[in-house]
């Protein structure tokens, strides 16, 4: 279990005069206390952590939010900012003494812009609320992170969230022209704007990714592009993890850049099929989900190019889809794979690891030697071309046991990330969840450094403490008794 | 003439710097100097150069990741990309035309400068592939930030905070690039456009297509032409540029530019040759949202104009004077834009803004996060601003 800083004795003293303090800033139902309503805050996609707030505080406007932090920024009270509460890091759990800022209730599209390829929205609207809001005119906002049906831009800034096509187009951090955002010190500031490259620091990407450590981004400027004409899937099945990972070699080798390139392993084949049906090969070891984009000539092209390299790694099956159905047919596994999971596990872990590609067969061995060692089931959904690796691990959260195993496990795949080569996390962030591995990763100077960078926007640690950085050697918080 | 230290590894770098800064005196830093002229001057007795840190240290191509170490020329890390058919994705330019041909940039140079070229608009720019770093802060200590995978979000992204800041934060000696393979074939759609209104119309229909234009550019003159690029494999570009040729032939005659003689007229605007800048001129670079592009260019009243990034990105060039250059600082700042000075004689860089000032807000936390990166202010001090 992760530890927590103590809260600070003197704002739970002034609980009441401080919740009175917020009332009068978000008069109406702006400000929620009642252990009932409180209690969704609690905790979010990480939920084997817990811990009601203050209060929850959810602003309709910039400047709500600027008095909000003015004010928690006098009483020296914490603050954490929340999205959706997708965070499968634990990047939105409260501490006893802080208030959770919700940006839910800022779900306004202000603006959308087609000639310059640009919308301007709230940080409460959802990553798909973009698309769909544009979709009619054929345009769509890249980033894809699978929750993004309700997961927030706001958010999505935060982690700097990617998805299954970034490797074609990119994270977050790629997709943005501007923020509005507020320092803790509740002033608004706006960081580069409606073009590209603003001269000076690079505000947007130092922000972007910095889970709510830096300011409380309230508006966000994102690029829209157009959709593909079309776009079209294809299985290939293998008898081998490493034979699966030299066919992507040679995919990549041959200049194609699929728009995704998904693999999965034997438990994930087994476990996906089971729940959907998708007519998965059960013999395979390991299986890829191509897509490609264009139009039907260029899917033609593209796809014979790729059953050609894909024929040469001895396949047990090789489907291409001829039709939309079909590509959404052999996608269906996939995209319900945290669901067979959950269906064949009462709980599990996802994990979000990255490693150089050419690292899979080695590290998806070694997972398999701890899976045994722990004696829990581990199930693997890779982003191939971009290395981004999400083992699914299954526990049962009612025995303490179990997920105590479960977090050890975690850490020791995360570690093995590192060691081969690659890092804590590709786009879930680091969170509560990582943040004690932090050390493996960068040196004790590295995180001095970023924690001094942290306090030259926040001195007092207020935004989102006890997240990203350890505790140990933190020049503000104290570690909990 | 200033004394050159040109270290030969990181741990050199590291201690000419802690040297520098225990006797507080401040360095200038660079690559091979090809930009050294760019914003403000460095008024400083020694120049740390990072040109004995050259060669590439790993190159991965299935894996899209190269790394180099700073003073690695760009030609050294394009011609081993070429070998095996990749390419460093922003287009980075030469600047020749602009600067001098010199002895060629390192590919740390570019990073501290953040230049990208025409495909900027649709892959991204220099920062948006650098995925590691390994760098000096000012007080002479080593660190590293990002890695050598694709995708990576542990702690706070130092990478894009070092990328453009001109060696301000610290001194970059390695950088980790994510690099795509380059395209089969290169084709362009010529649209002669009867002002550069349209041309921006034209530019905005293409990059708003469902055709994946890779640049897409406005040469001013008398009749001015709108320029989109597709790259992509053979079958791909005749066919895009033949739906692009029905959809945007409304706006004016279309002709086809093939193969070859694509790429060079791209490299060229990339390196802003169709500006032609002549030697006596400032040149500007100015960006805004692309519909702005043409109002900068009126509003400046300059006599030199090209218009890259679906005319977001425009370069001007006219009279070295401050009054032009007030000129071009409001007309960019009208439409919410930013610019920099990009060339001029050092009495007017070392007079002027260069770039656009920030609000109190921003630029106390630039003064904290110096202070945290280069607490004695010695990495290239004014360079970007003047306090």
């Amino acid at each position: 279990m992760i530890d927590l800083p103590a809260p600070k004795p003197d704002v739970m003293a002034r609980r009441e005069e401080l919740l009175a303090g917020l009332r009068a800033l978000l008069p109406g139902d702006g400000v929620i206390t009642e252990p009932a309503r409180v209690k969704p805050y609690e905790t979010d996609g990480l939920s084997a952590y817990r811990q009601p707030p203050l209060a929850v505080a959810l602003p309709r406007t910039t400047e709500e939010v600027a008095a909000i932090l003015r004010f928690c920024h006098r009483n020296g009270v914490r603050v954490v900012p929340r999205g959706a509460g997708t965070s499968l890091s634990g990047g939105a759990l409260p501490l006893a003494d802080s208030v959770v800022l919700g940006l839910m209730r800022m779900n306004r599209i202000l603006e959308v812009d087609y000639a310059n390829r640009l919308a301007v929205v709230e940080a409460g609207v959802t990553n798909l609320g973009i698309t769909n809001h544009i979709a009619a005119d054929g345009f769509f906002y890249a980033p894809d992170p699978s929750s993004q049906l309700a997961c927030m831009i706001g958010g999505n800034v935060g982690m700097n969230s990617g998805g299954a096509h970034c490797l074609k187009y990119g994270v977050t951090a790629n997709n943005l022209l501007g923020l509005k955002a507020v320092t803790i010190e509740g002033e608004i500031v706006e960081l580069g704007g409606r073009h590209l490259d603003a001269a000076g620091y690079d505000w947007l990407g130092l922000m972007t990714g910095s889970e709510g450590q830096l300011a409380v981004v309230t508006e966000v400027t994102v690029r829209i592009l157009h959709a593909p004409e079309g776009q079209r899937a294809m299985l290939a099945a293998f008898k081998g993890t490493e034979i699966a990972g030299a066919a992507v070699d040679a995919i990549i080798g041959s200049g194609i850049i699929p728009v995704a390139l998904e693999f999965m392993d034997r438990p994930c084949i087994h476990a996906c099929e089971a729940f959907a049906h998708a007519g998965y090969p059960l013999d395979a070891e390991a299986m890829l989900i191509i897509e490609v984009e264009g139009s039907v000539e260029e899917q033609d092209m593209l796809l014979g190019k790729l059953k050609e390299i894909c024929s040469r790694f001895d396949p047990i099956s090789l489907k291409v889809a001829q039709t939309v159905e079909e590509s959404l047919a052999i996608w269906k596994g996939r995209k319900g794979a945290f669901g067979a999971v959950g269906r064949i596990s009462p709980d599990y872990l996802c994990m979000d690891g990255t490693i150089p590609t050419g690292e899979l067969p080695h590290v998806l061995r070694r997972i398999g030697e701890m899976s045994a060692d722990y004696g829990l089931q581990v199930a693997n959904v890779f982003h191939a071309g971009d290395g981004n690796l999400h083992p699914l691990i299954m526990f049962d959260a009612n025995d303490a046991e179990s997920f105590r195993k479960a977090e050890a496990f975690g850490a020791d795949i995360l570690k093995l990330c590192v060691e081969v080569g690659g890092c804590l996390t590709g786009e879930h962030g680091v969170g509560v969840e990582k943040r004690d591995l932090m050390p493996v990763q960068f040196s004790p100077f590295e995180l001095d450094q970023m924690r001094a960078l942290k306090s030259a926007f926040d001195p007092q640690w207020l935004l989102n403490p006890a997240k990203v950085f350890p505790l140990e050697g933190n020049p503000v918080l104290r570690q909990a008794a | 003439m200033t004394s050159l230290i040109a270290p030969g590894d990181e741990a050199g770098v590291a201690a000419a710097v802690a040297e520098a800064a225990a006797a507080g005196e401040p360095l200038a830093i660079e690559g091979r100097g090809t930009k050294r002229a760019m914003l403000r001057p460095v008024q400083a007795a020694r120049t740390l150069s990072l040109r004995n840190l050259s060669g590439i240290t790993l190159y991965r191509p299935q894996e899209l990741i190269l790394s180099a170490r700073a003073g690695t020329p760009l030609a050294e890390i394009e011609a081993a990309l070429a070998e095996r058919g990749q390419q460093v994705v922003a287009e980075p330019p030469v600047l020749a035309a602009i600067f001098g041909a010199g002895e060629g940039p390192t590919i740390g140079g570019l990073v501290a400068t953040n230049l990208s070229g025409p495909r900027r608009i649709t892959a991204g720019a220099m920062r948006d592939h650098v995925m590691g770093i390994r760098a000096v802060n000012g007080l002479g200590e080593a660190f590293h930030n990002g890695g050598r995978v694709l995708k990576n979000v542990t702690g706070l992204d130092l990478c894009k905070l070092l990328t453009g800041a001109h060696g301000t934060l610290g001194v970059i000696t390695e950088v980790t690039l994510k690099v795509l393979p380059a395209a089969e074939r290169s084709g362009t759609l010529a649209i002669a456009v009867p002002d550069l209104e349209t041309g921006v119309r034209a530019l905005s229909a293409g990059l708003g297509s469902p055709y994946g234009v890779s640049g897409a550019a406005l040469l001013a003159g008398e009749v001015p032409r709108a320029l989109l690029r597709i790259e992509e494999f053979s079958e791909s570009v005749a066919y895009r540029l033949g739906r692009l040729r029905e959809a945007l032939g409304r706006f004016g005659d279309a002709t086809v530019i093939e193969d070859d003689e694509s790429r060079a007229l791209w490299r060229g605007i990339g390196e802003a040759e169709p500006l032609d800048a002549r030697p006596e001129d400032a040149v500007w670079r100015v960006s805004v949202q692309p519909t702005a592009g043409p109002g900068v260019v009126a509003a400046a009243g300059l006599p030199r104009a090209l218009l890259d990034w679906g005319g977001g990105l425009v370069w001007l060039a006219g009279p070295a004077t401050a009054e032009a250059h007030g000129r071009v600082m409001e007309a960019a700042r009208a439409v919410g834009g930013s610019f920099t000075l990009f060339r001029a004689p050092e009495p007017m860089r070392a007079a002027l803004p260069v770039l656009p000032e920030e609000g109190k807000v921003l630029a106390a936390i630039r003064g904290r996060i110096r202070a945290v990166m280069d607490p004695k202010g010695i990495l290239n001090p004014g360079k970007m601003y003047t306090a």
